[in-house]
């Protein structure tokens, strides 16, 4: 070894050499200069403070209060119509004395006193809503918010969970192939070969109901597709020369799946999970409709739908109009947002625009 | 004129950036006294090359000819292609042009031609489309054009797909297509660079043939001098978008005026003879010679790996279930002593880099067995388990031909050369380990500003370097350079070349320098193995072997090699 080679230089002043421009950066600074993808990241910004604002109490925390009469109408609809009231005529007069021959007759007297000490205090309920009320009165905008909590919470966390085991089994089966690989082919293979709603039935069938084991569900069936497209990034980045030169420098296994192939196949799993996030907030509509979905007790857009299928045939839209509104803007911005970002990290679009 | 090319510029945009638009000017340079533009002619029944480094623009503008550039491009200047002004035509224009009038061949024949499609299909295409014929006389058309070729067998070829088809053989269908309308422009765009030494050689050989016969013109790109002299007429030399020189293809080989011309001509190591280093363009530029011959080498240096009866096999499906072995090498053995260097040439699919990576185990084991004996500091690496063999890695290190791979994009060029070292626990704290890093790169020729950045910063040439610093993070005593330097351009090649000679002297590394071309083996190695479908067929000195080569494969591997202009004699 060279004499100029081992002199271990100044190691007390190592000058810090500003780092370039890395691809997470480039990719911030092309997101920037879409108009589209700005304006539906600030709308998905939006949604998760309110979401953060509703997890932490400090809206909607009693959306489960009767506040307004039932299935108040929005305000600007004004009160709902007085229906006349087809009374069922009481008895007229007074009732008829047994005290003579009722044995509890002596204690009529303390159970009036009693009975005047208690005052139910009848909370004057409101005849119209911002939103409006559902069928129990209860503020169907508290309510949405409520459940855009649940729904997102419910699509992410089901998106991360799918992305992980779909990561994990696509590298995997792609950096090692063989019997690993066709092991867990098989497993695709069965996971895709069921109906993907039939397989949700049946695991919610197993499960239960219950925001947690909704989101598990849900990754449980969704991780295929991204398993797919990880395994087939992984066959292709394993046998690349960066990868054979990390190898031939004595890196781990798990450092060259991980450290080598990962950060250059992320940007991939990143659309791919942002995509199964809109997916899944989709399917847990559709299982929160078919009462498999959350609990009782909880809301979600799914279960506002489900509700409003009765109340429409009462022409009792606002539930409805309010869920629908909060997940197609949601869903949009998301969807639109994910779009942006699969342009920004991919420079090879570059220049079109 | 058949083609005229004035002051031709383009740049392409690279996206809005603060709300102003970046372009990157892929031709021509805009200097304070205006814009430079590139301006040539073709003249009928000649062929021009357009010579130059990747990313001087030579593709570029040949490209701008019939508008093949991606959206982002934009054309300035004039070009006239038998009086029709070229940037006003519209789309129909130019598609009713586009293979007709002139017609392309690629560098990679692999990806030019449409693997779902037959042969015979692709080649009738044009012929129905642009001269109207009917499928079966379009198909005795391309039969005809395919003897043309010389592809043997034409009639079976038609109905082959391309992947039924070699390297040349492709080639020489793409040729086929581009003849197929009788263009009267043909364009090449380095069509033998992706090709063997031997195939070259053919395909160059039919190249002007046709040319002659059909009395067309050929715009030929390619960054090898030496191909360029054997075929152009005129030559028009490309540097950083613009040109430096253009002249008959005589005057620029026998007396280049441009500096840049000189020093292109000078730094290709020869067959003829072997000097200590190459003239690096830099050098030539600046007047001085070529570095002093290094130390001569140790003829009795001790061996330091020693493979016996090397095998490796791979396995190949044979119905459902079955598989048998195909045996890539097959029984190769050689000695390399400290200091040395063996060079080892064949044809692509000869082995010569299986048995590179069979030596460092970079092969799957579930792929095929591996046989014989690889004895490296009296153990046999090819018995060696997983936990034995870390330590050996850090000995014997490999750089890969392509530098753009072989980096990972994803780290900058600091963590990369860091890692190694963190890996094997060389250096006893990270900050030793970067002012190791530095001091590598320095070693390599680059700058300290380096370690911040990423791979895709640098030049092909400078990747390569940075590749080398990093297997030398780990003091390897043998490094195996599988085509290192084929990828690059010949000005760089000259550089990495004596970069890898001074660090040979310095370091007393050995090198197994695995390469298709016998010229720069002839400059590196002291022994060679010339390897055939796997098997050693001719194994010696260097000046044994190329003065006195034994086997008849060897003489036309050495024939095959441009030769450059020759004065007519």
């Amino acid at each position: 070894m060279s004499v100029a080679l081992d002199k271990p230089g100044d190691p007390a002043a190592p000058a810090r050499v500003a780092r370039s421009e890395g691809v997470w950066h480039a990719a911030w600074r092309r997101l920037r200069a879409d108009r589209v993808g700005m304006v539906s990241l600030v709308v998905v910004l939006l949604f998760v403070v309110l979401i953060v604002l509703s997890a932490t109490g400090i809206v909607a925390r009693q959306w489960q209060r009767e506040v307004g009469v039932p299935s108040a109408p929005p305000s600007i609809m004004g009160p709902a119509a007085k229906t006349e009231a087809a009374a069922i005529e009481g008895p007229k007069g007074p009732n008829v004395d047994i005290s003579d021959v009722d044995p509890l007759a002596p204690r009529y007297k303390e159970w009036e006193e009693r009975a005047a000490r208690y005052k139910t205090a009848e909370a004057p309920k409101a005849q119209t809503l911002p939103f409006g009320g559902d069928r129990l009165g209860r503020d169907v905008l508290a309510k949405a918010l409520k459940g855009t909590q649940t729904s997102v919470f419910v699509g992410l966390l089901a998106a991360v969970v799918a992305t992980l085991i779909g990561t994990l089994l696509g590298a995997l089966a792609g950096f090692f192939g063989g019997k690993v690989g066709d092991f867990l082919e098989w497993l695709y293979s069965v996971f895709t070969s069921i109906p993907e709603i039939l397989l949700l039935l049946c695991f919610a069938a197993v499960f239960g109901r219950g925001i947690g084991s909704v989101a598990f569900i849900l990754a449980l069936v969704g991780w295929t597709g991204l398993y797919r497209q990880v395994r087939a990034e992984f066959l292709k980045h394993s046998v690349r020369d960066y990868v054979r030169s990390a190898e031939a420098i004595g890196a781990s296994t798990a450092s060259r799946m991980f450290r080598h192939i990962l950060p250059n196949v992320s940007h991939v799993i990143l659309v791919r999970m942002s995509l199964l996030v809109v997916g899944f907030i989709k399917f847990e509509v559709i299982l929160s409709y078919l009462g498999l979905g959350v609990g009782v007790d909880d809301v979600s857009w799914g279960t506002m739908l489900a509700e409003a299928q009765s109340e429409l045939i009462l022409g009792h839209w606002w539930q409805l109009v309010a869920a629908t509104a909060f997940m197609a803007v949601f869903v949009t911005a998301f969807s639109l947002f994910t779009d942006a970002l699969r342009d920004a990290l991919d420079p090879k679009l570059r220049g079109l625009e | 004129m058949l083609l005229s090319i004035k002051d031709l510029t383009v740049a392409f945009r690279m996206g809005l950036e603060d709300g102003v638009m970046r372009r990157a000017q892929a031709v021509g340079r805009v200097t304070e006294s205006g814009t430079v533009g590139v301006s040539f002619d073709v003249p009928e029944n000649t062929t021009v090359a357009l010579v130059g480094e990747s990313g001087s623009g030579k593709s570029v503008t040949a490209m701008s000819i019939l508008n093949l550039l991606p959206d982002n491009a934009e054309r300035a200047g004039a070009i006239s292609f038998m009086g029709r002004d070229m940037l006003a035509a519209s789309l129909a224009d130019l598609q009713g042009m586009r293979g007709r009038d002139i017609a392309c061949v690629f560098q990679d024949p692999m990806t030019s031609l449409n693997p779902v499609f037959t042969v015979g299909h692709q080649i009738t295409e044009p012929l129905v489309k642009h001269l109207g014929l009917a499928p079966r006389p379009a198909l005795a058309r391309a039969e005809e054009l395919l003897v043309e070729v010389g592809l043997p067998e034409p009639k079976r070829r038609l109905n082959a797909y391309p992947h039924e088809l070699s390297g040349g053989q492709q080639q020489r269908v793409m040729i086929a297509m581009a003849l197929a309308c009788e263009p009267k422009l043909l364009i090449a765009d380095e069509p033998t660079t992706a090709l063997d030494v031997t195939i070259q050689r053919q395909i160059l050989e039919l190249l002007g043939r046709l040319k002659e016969k059909h009395r067309m013109s050929m715009l030929f790109i390619s960054h090898d001098l030496g191909v360029v002299g054997e075929i152009a007429d005129h030559v028009v030399v490309m540097r950083q978008g613009t040109v430096r020189e253009q002249g008959p293809v005589a005057q620029i080989f026998s007396n280049p005026r441009d500096s840049y011309t000189q020093a292109l001509l000078a730094c290709r190591p020869t067959l003829d003879k072997r000097g200590a280093r190459l003239m690096v363009i830099d050098d030539h530029i600046a007047g001085r010679a070529a570095a002093a011959a290094g130390k001569p080498k140790d003829p009795q240096a001790p061996v330091i790996l020693e493979a016996t009866g090397l095998t490796k096999s791979f396995w190949l499906k044979t119905g459902v279930f079955g598989r048998k072995p195909f045996q890539a090498v097959r029984g190769a053995s050689f000695k390399l002593r400290r200091g040395h260097t063996l060079g080892v040439v064949g044809e692509s699919g000869s082995g010569k880099t299986t048995m590179g990576l069979t030596l460092l185990r970079l092969h799957e084991p579930s792929g095929g067995p591996a046989g014989g004996q690889v004895m490296f500091d009296g153990r046999d690496l090819l018995q060696l388990g997983r936990r034995e063999l870390l330590p050996v890695r850090r000995r014997i290190q490999v750089v890969f031909q392509n530098p753009y791979a072989s980096l990972n994009p994803r780290f900058t060029v600091g963590q990369a050369l860091i890692e190694p070292m963190a890996i094997h626990g060389v250096g006893a704290s990270a900050a030793e380990r970067e002012a190791r890093a530095r001091a590598l790169l320095g070693k390599v020729g680059l700058d300290e500003d380096a370690m911040g950045k990423y791979p895709h910063e640098f030049s092909g040439g400078q990747r390569q370097r940075i590749a080398i610093a990093r297997c030398l993070t780990l003091n390897p005593e043998v490094l195996v350079l599988d085509e290192a330097v084929s990828a690059l351009d010949v000005s760089v090649q000259a550089q990495v070349l004596n970069l890898l000679k001074d660090l040979q002297d310095e370091l007393g590394l050995s090198y197994i320098f695995i390469s298709h071309d016998l010229a720069v083996v002839r400059f590196m190695a002291d022994e060679v193995l010339v390897m055939k479908d796997g098997v050693v067929v001719e194994q010696a000195g260097v000046e044994e072997i190329l003065d006195r080569p034994k086997q008849e494969y060897t003489r036309r591997l050495m024939s095959a090699i441009p030769r450059g202009y020759r004065a007519a004699a």
